[in-house]
């Protein structure tokens, strides 16, 4: 038997494509930026030894470690609107990964934190700094470099789990694949294609944030 | 029309969760053994086998496992080879666990050091001895908390074979939803089951990595 791959037939419809490329950085971006301040704020508290900060914001991170993404969403989605709050199908999506990447963010963030020596705090702190800049000039540079590695991970495993988004009509990558395929009956195609896509996009992504890391974030 | 108490709904998850573990256990267990097998093709024949392993590595973690389980799903039936949902769902979520176990064993054995090798070599033991006696033993002290530490993600991992309609935990969520229409309720306690499943292995993951950088110390 022999098996005809047609690659043209999906490649027509590029614009689709990039749309859903555009949808995928987009909600990456939005959930890196605000995830990435739920992290450190999350650290922060976590590292302050108040026991009415640490309990919710360990509940809330052991909470979405050890459930799926997918869940999540579904949740955000489904089941949130039983409450009366009804999002789209976007703002569930940046929620979740918002979310998502705001737990495993404050545990990597925290491992930095820790790994602070004390004696910069103190002489931060001998130098009448208050602790609010002690904790965004002295202690966060180089606990942000020590774990920059990590979070760019991090980042990507949440932009490659954004794949699942198209579950609820969210119309990224996987979303567009899926419409192409079902206009072309070229499933198998479509998928190979934006697969490789996202390979491209997580390799770029790396790239790209380990040279914005040292620049921009904490330079 | 039928009525679904709480405890129906709960029943029916604790049955559907049980597909999970065995896909759990089936990707776990078929990820380590392809996992070893590429460990050790790498560690024979390093100039030969980096490169093909670096790129599977890549791969695997540098894609979609949602997109896997489609080619996996979807390719299987273009070549003609008409398999279960069950087949092509186990053969996507083992290559993805196999590519990531490797790469986290590859990490457990860099960290031996290479006096180590040296020395065994020198006392003309074989590739096999060497791995066998010296190696492995060493490797596998480190590798256990983060191995079982990635069996947590191996279970999340297999929420996602529900987008290709193998029922699971998630997917029976999903249809009880739907005849429910109290997806509140149901998703939350998708989400707790999963938590009850995976919070106790994150924990021993933890307690080992501490047992384990303790001894270190």
């Amino acid at each position: 038997m022999t098996v005809e791959l047609d690659f043209m037939a999906v490649l027509r419809d590029w614009p689709m494509l990039l749309a859903g490329v555009g949808w995928t950085l987009g909600l990456t971006f939005v959930a890196t930026l605000i995830g990435l301040i739920v992290a450190i704020a999350c650290a922060w508290g976590r590292s302050s030894g108040q026991r009415w900060v640490t309990i919710p914001v360990g509940a809330y991170v052991e909470l979405m470690r050890n459930t799926p993404f997918i869940v999540q969403l579904y949740f955000i989605f489904f089941g949130l609107p039983s409450l009366g709050i009804r999002l789209s199908p976007p703002v569930a999506s940046v929620l979740a990964m918002t979310l998502n990447l705001g737990a495993y963010g404050t545990e990597i963030v925290r491992a930095g934190l820790m790994a602070t020596p004390k004696g910069q705090i103190e002489a931060a702190q001998s130098l009448a700094l208050t602790s609010f800049q002690v904790f965004t000039r002295v202690v966060m540079p180089p606990a942000l470099k020590r774990v920059w590695p990590a979070l760019v991970s991090q980042i990507i495993i949440v932009m490659l789990g954004s794949a699942v988004c198209g579950q609820i009509a969210t119309e990224e990558l996987s979303y567009a694949a899926n419409v192409i395929s079902a206009a072309s009956f070229r499933t198998f195609e479509a998928y190979i294609i934006a697969t490789i896509v996202y390979l491209c996009l997580a390799i770029g992504l790396r790239r790209f944030l380990n040279w914005l890391g040292p620049r921009f974030v904490f330079g | 029309m039928v009525q679904f108490t709480l405890w129906d709904i709960i029943r029916n998850l604790l049955i559907a969760s049980q597909w999970t573990l065995v896909l759990s256990a089936i990707a776990f267990i078929g990820g380590g053994i392809i996992g070893a097998i590429l460990l050790v093709a790498r560690l024979w024949k390093p100039k030969l086998v980096e490169l093909p392993f670096a790129a599977y590595v890549q791969l695997f973690q540098g894609t979609p496992l949602l997109m896997q389980l489609f080619l996996s799903y979807f390719g299987l039936r273009l070549f003609g080879i008409q398999v279960s949902v069950w087949v092509s769902v186990s053969l996507a979520l083992t290559l993805y666990t196999s590519a990531f176990l490797a790469e986290i064993w590859r990490g457990c054995v860099a960290a031996i050091p290479k006096g180590q090798w040296e020395a065994s070599g020198s006392l003309a033991l074989s590739f096999g001895e060497q791995l066998r006696y010296i190696i492995l033993p060493q490797a596998l002290k480190i590798a256990i908390a983060p191995t079982v530490g990635f069996l947590v993600q191996v279970i999340k991992g297999t929420a996602l074979a529900s987008v290709v309609g193998f029922v699971e935990l998630t997917r029976a969520g999903n249809m009880i939803a739907n005849v429910t229409y109290a997806p509140f309720t149901v998703f939350a306690c998708v989400g707790l089951m999963y938590f009850v499943i995976c919070y106790p292995i994150s924990l021993l993951a933890r307690h080992m990595e501490r047992k384990t950088y303790a001894s270190q110390r």
